[in-house]
């Protein structure tokens, strides 16, 4: 009862994504815009690579004692006065969280962004029981009205045009009338679509009962839980309700402040560009007795849900990750096929690496394919993290347990078999290129190819220009420069 | 066993025999206890006088304005003067710090000033804050029985009273700073607030817009007290 998978029709919901005129629009911007901007800020900071390097060092050594530290956050956590409640699957963390929102006979919820709640599919869940979640993010907001999952871990709503927008608005609240607007169709100025958001949102923080949020770190050394925001949605989220949930996974961790510091300065750069995300916030406890604000009561849902057992295993460094969207801002797949085709909570190149393991090889085999292996996710990634590595092991692991096809291992023993016997592997393509020049001779190219209908639906293939492999012309002209 | 006992015995497992190692529960205590810092950029390691020019381009260039004054008395005149200019009713929601309590406040008999917490009808707050960063340009606040989170977040204005003196470097700068003044981590407060700017978004085709949920415009009152 999580999100709804669908990765295991990634190559229908591809297809399907590639001849979607709002979808390429969008992905200009994300290709575009986005990936520059981390590129100019990064740049003003000339010790940008040598903070990626602390960074990465950082979480290499709470990955190894990280079980001490997690002991030393619930302890801090619980002296602030907070609870923290541990869930190994995304059943339990939605019974957990249910049970807190009915202590409080909760109706109204309201929610800052989260991808950990996407992976145990709340929302669904706790409207199921009576309970409405509301969205608070702009982006979240807008693919809840649209009953969408996110496309981007950072932007959800970025596969939506401002006229999508304006008339899921028109749609959601027909009766809203801004300064000016009385009959007439809905602006569809960014602009003027914010504000309506915010006044629609505004009486929500003040409605809810309780507030649900993420949290980007963990801090072992107070105890606290941490936001990085631009809206300021998740302070109103967490500061208004009598009850703040934070929901988050284990691997969220870091020893202290100072670690903190470092990995704020490459967060904001990675992800928007920003040298500093608005706002930053560090949570720990409920209000103190002599507060005139904030939550009564203060809850972490720390979710596992398959994260402990990566420990020691190939896939230990996705552990690393900070959710900062660098790889699918900088992938030409994602930006080919969008973030709906992963069918996932987590799309693009971490998406590739991490949903085989989350949601199993079998239903997600197709997105480690989902590479070009350009490498550019990689050298992006802040922490480092060797996706392209990861892809790899995934496909080494999906042909080793046969759940690739068996037409298509056949055809990878086969070739590997001939690579690794030379004269066999020449003799093939001689008899190869010999036949397609005799083929292809009149028109110079084929428009049709068995077994090769990916390339000749899109273009011709050019026929070879002479009989000669590869390895024949070089010979023969090493020979001759002799 | 507890789900929380099966995690560990995860992760425990996944650590293989460096789990044995006597030496982890002496790393973790002591990299908490001596909190070392990691590499600081040489932007914000420069003199005080540089580090209050460097805060205040770095608010400037995110639509943050900054009134400059030479004295206290000097800050309830340019509070009326920004509500006028932005044509805002005379009317304030204050946080009840004793620096904005001790405000000359009635040298503007029509301000309307009233302390407490951010409530839906507050338009223009303001409150102190407890260190700007030069690095990038940003506000650190905290929560106490004085500054009320939720005036950093509910009004559509956050106007912030602070000192030169309050300007550091880098954040693990205002952190240490913070460390200093609660001593023991048993009085670290609810919430810490980090603000860069006014709250903005750019969800709807990445087009940046400001005031999304929070402010839509942050002001500073900046009183040139010189160095600390």
């Amino acid at each position: 009862m999580s999100m709804e998978v669908t990765s295991q029709f990634f190559e229908k919901n591809a297809s399907k994504a590639l001849k979607d005129p709002n979808l390429r629009k969008a992905m200009q911007i994300i290709g575009g815009p986005m990936a520059s901007r981390r590129v100019e800020t990064a740049r003003e900071l000339p010790e940008f690579e040598a903070l990626r390097d602390e960074g990465v060092k950082i979480r290499n050594h709470v990955l190894q004692h990280i079980d001490l530290y997690l002991e030393r956050f619930e302890q801090q956590l619980t002296a602030r006065g907070g609870k923290l409640h541990w869930c190994r699957t995304p059943r339990e963390a939605r019974e957990t969280i249910l049970a807190l929102c009915r202590s409080r006979d909760a109706k109204l919820v309201t929610k800052g962004k989260s991808m950990v709640t996407e992976e145990i599919g709340l929302n669904a869940f706790l409207e199921e029981h009576g309970i409405t979640p509301v969205e608070t993010d702009l982006g979240e907001y807008i693919i809840q009205l649209a009953h969408e999952p996110p496309s981007h871990i950072i932007g959800p709503a970025l596969h939506k045009t401002r006229e999508q927008v304006a008339e899921l608005f028109e749609d959601h609240h027909p009766d809203y009338e801004l300064n000016g607007r009385k009959a007439g169709p809905r602006s569809t100025e960014p602009q003027v679509l914010v504000t309506e958001a915010r006044h629609v949102l505004r009486d929500r923080y003040f409605q809810a009962d309780v507030g649900i949020t993420g949290a980007n770190f963990l801090i072992a050394e107070t105890g606290a839980t941490v936001i990085v925001t631009n809206e300021g949605n998740g302070d109103l989220t967490q500061s208004l309700p009598k009850m703040h949930i934070a929901v988050s996974s284990i691997e969220k961790v870091i020893p202290n402040l100072e670690d903190l510091s470092t990995i704020l300065r490459i967060l904001a750069r990675s992800a928007t560009g920003q040298e500093m995300s608005c706002y930053t916030t560090l949570s720990c406890g409920p209000k103190r007795p002599e507060d005139i604000d904030g939550p009564e009561e203060f809850h972490v849902v720390l979710v596992d849900n398959g994260r402990s057992e990566m420990l020691g295993t190939e896939l230990q460094p996705l552990m690393r990750c900070i959710r900062c969207g660098a790889c699918m801002n900088n992938c030409p797949v994602y930006h080919s096929v969008g973030g709906h085709a992963y069918g996932w909570v987590y799309p693009g190149p971490i998406g590739a690496a991490l949903d085989p393991h989350m949601i199993g090889l079998e239903t997600a085999r197709h997105l480690p394919n989902a590479s070009t292996f350009c490498g550019k996710c990689e050298e992006v990634c802040p922490m480092r993290i060797p996706l392209p590595d990861i892809m790899r092991y995934w496909r080494e692991q999906a042909h080793e347990k046969q759940i690739t096809p068996p037409l298509q291992r056949w055809g990878v023993e086969l070739w590997a078999f001939a690579a690794k016997t030379p004269w066999l592997y020449r003799l093939g393509t001689r008899i190869a290129i010999a036949a397609l020049n005799m083929l292809g001779k009149d028109k110079g190219r084929f428009a049709k190819m068995p077994l090769a209908s990916g390339w000749t639906d899109g273009r011709d293939l050019p026929a070879p220009q002479s009989a000669e492999t590869f390895m024949s012309q070089y010979k023969s002209r090493k020979g001759s420069r002799k | 066993m507890s789900s929380r006992d099966r995690i560990f015995a995860t992760l425990r497992a996944g650590l293989k025999e460096a789990v044995n190692d006597p030496g982890r529960r002496a790393a973790m205590l002591e990299r908490i206890k001596t909190h070392p810092r990691n590499l600081v950029p040489q932007r914000a390691q420069i003199p005080h006088a540089q580090q209050v020019a460097l805060f205040t381009a770095k608010v400037e260039a995110l639509t943050v304005t900054v009134d400059s004054v030479p004295s206290e008395k000097d800050v309830p005149g340019k509070i009326a003067d920004y509500l006028t200019q932005h044509n805002l009713p005379a009317r304030l929601r204050v946080a009840p710090d004793p620096l904005l309590q001790n405000l000359p406040w009635s040298d503007r008999p029509m301000l309307q000033v009233d302390y407490g917490h951010g409530r839906s009808q507050d338009l223009v707050s303001v409150t102190p804050a407890f260190a700007g960063i030069a690095e990038t340009g940003t506000l650190m606040l905290h929560s106490s029985s004085t500054t009320p989170t939720t005036l950093h977040f509910v009004p559509d204005h956050h106007l912030v009273v602070m000192k030169e003196s309050q300007i550091t470097g880098s954040l693990e700068d205002a952190f240490q700073r913070l460390r200093d003044k609660l001593g023991d981590v048993d009085n670290w407060p609810r919430t810490v607030n980090f603000v860069t700017g006014p709250s903005r978004t750019a969800d709807i085709e990445g087009v940046p817009v400001l005031g999304a949920h929070g402010p839509r415009r942050l002001h500073i009152v900046l009183i040139a007290d010189g160095t600390p």
